[in-house]
């Protein structure tokens, strides 16, 4: 690559993991992963509104894959898949803001809407929540999650969201999920290509339902715990 | 006459070197007629300066005809003024209303550093395409037309993506002031033609190097640039070089010095 050495005095060399656009990729396939993730996640707690015994029969076998393994094997590569959206993130974010050391007095979004501007906002509410669901239903710190029993995912899913705060809390993260995975989904499959005049309207479409799906079914459980459906 | 004409304040972006730290300064531009382009206006008003013995504000525009691309200008907010796939110097002031308040700027990026008032130096751009924006087989002179027969689909949809003028309005919308929708027509219009083929895979990986190194933002999919482009350039070809650089890093082959025959 003669020319980027000539003109910027530059290694030339390209490497797809420090390239912008691999960088993109990068982020692109493990956000998809993190849609595939909680789409599961939202439905297989599904089995919350079958009966307590149904949830904790499904969380013992989420427990007891390969022996007990499994679910290691899955925290470990979840954990790999989070750093590398957050690294890759944090990285082209700085890129971007040094990309235009000096902004406009004016300026007016075109076609950028609410859930496109908010990424950075609602990944680090969702960062934050993350953490906190974890210490609070996988941990079980007592701090947040007071009579946290191992082995009783229903009651304690229960006990969680009957409490306010931590409901309302959970409620607000999802709607920032909503937000996050809307113009995610629509992101991903540009970075990734998958893109095509043909298709695109649907593309849009399929974002807005696959996000609003998710919430919805997310959104319920508190209610349904608040209301006293569940119980 | 006096009553189609109209009464503009304009505010302008001052600076008088790529040194100096620039500020906002605020003229009259008075009785101008509806059919003038914005930058017979902004000729007008650099016409009293000059009388007035003040330095004239300096801008870039060339062919004033759409085709050149050297005279973006970011008009209240928007890189080319309010007008969709319009340059700056065909947008005319009957697209403004009397006694409007105009704020111009020159187009902001780091790869875009301002030489003087609202010219910018848009090399960044130049030095992409000659990372790899060609074909380096010599053509020789113009062939007959059917030569190459090339479906109309193809040929279309190529040309679509030739029309970009390079402007560099996609950048200067692009909240990242990202190259991407530039890059992308430049990488396609040789992509969807069979000449661009033997070279497809280096072409995009070179030029996104270079895009790089001139330290470009990345995009962020917010469509911004699609929405100002002037010649309605479109986020497929993005996805299309997207695709073409995943191929490019599963396929490409180094070059090696002792490779080729005799
Ligand atoms: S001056 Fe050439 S495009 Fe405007």
């Amino acid at each position: 690559m003669p020319i980027l050495d000539m003109t910027l005095a530059r290694d030339g060399k390209v490497y797809f993991w420090t390239s912008s656009v691999g960088r993109k990729l990068l982020m692109a396939i493990t956000g998809f992963a993190f849609v595939a993730f909680v789409t599961i996640h939202a439905l297989g707690n599904l089995t919350a509104y079958m009966g307590g015994s149904a949830m904790n029969a499904y969380a013992a076998f989420l427990q007891g894959m390969a022996h007990g393994g499994g679910i290691w094997v899955f925290r470990f590569v979840m954990l790999a898949i989070f750093l590398i959206h957050a690294t890759t993130a944090i990285s082209l974010t700085l890129d971007n803001w040094a990309a235009r050391p000096k902004g406009y007095r004016e300026k007016k979004p075109q076609a950028a809407n609410w859930a496109s501007r908010s990424m950075r906002y609602t990944a680090i509410i969702l960062a934050a929540f993350i953490i906190c669901h974890l210490l609070h239903l996988t941990v079980g710190w007592r701090v947040i999650a007071p009579g946290f029993a191992h082995g009783d995912a229903y009651g304690n899913f229960v006990r969680g969201f009957q409490s306010w705060p931590i409901s309302m809390f959970y409620i607000i993260a999802n709607l920032c999920l909503g937000l996050h995975i809307w113009h995610g989904i629509w992101s991903f499959s540009q970075t990734l290509g998958w893109a095509h005049p043909r298709y695109d309207a649907l593309r849009r479409f399929l974002a807005a339902v696959w996000s609003l799906l998710v919430i919805c079914v997310n959104i319920s459980y508190p209610i349904a715990v608040l209301s006293g459906l569940l119980k | 006459m006096s009553e189609h004409t109209k009464n503009l304040t304009l505010k302008i972006w001052r600076q008088k070197s790529a040194r100096d730290e620039g500020h906002f300064e605020t003229y009259q531009a008075n009785n101008i007629s509806p059919e003038m382009s914005f930058l017979e206006m902004l000729d007008v008003i650099n016409e009293e300066l000059i009388h007035k013995g003040v330095e004239p504000i300096t801008m870039d525009h060339d062919c004033r005809e759409g085709i050149c691309g050297a005279c973006g200008l970011v008009i209240n907010g928007r890189p080319h003024g309010p007008r969709e796939r319009t340059t700056t110097c065909q947008l005319h002031m009957r697209s403004f209303r009397d006694g409007d308040t105009i704020t111009i700027e020159p187009f902001r990026a780091k790869a875009f550093p301002v030489i003087k008032d609202l010219m910018i130096d848009r090399g960044s751009m130049e030095r992409i395409i000659a990372a790899g924006g060609f074909i380096t087989a010599p053509t020789g002179s113009p062939r007959d037309a059917n030569a190459l027969p090339v479906p109309k689909t193809c040929a279309d949809l190529a040309m679509d993506a030739a029309s970009c003028i390079g402007c560099g309005a996609c950048v200067a919308a692009c909240p990242n002031a990202s190259a991407m929708l530039f890059l992308s027509a430049k990488v396609s219009q040789l992509g969807l033609l069979p000449q661009g083929q033997p070279e497809r895979l280096t072409r995009v990986r070179d030029m996104i190097a270079q895009m790089d190194a001139e330290q470009f933002g990345a995009c962020t999919n917010f469509a911004e640039c699609e929405a100002v482009c002037p010649k309605g350039v479109k986020l497929e070809h993005i996805a299309r070089m997207n695709r073409d650089f995943i191929k490019s890093a599963i396929l490409y082959r180094p070059p090696q010095a002792s490779a080729g025959g005799a």
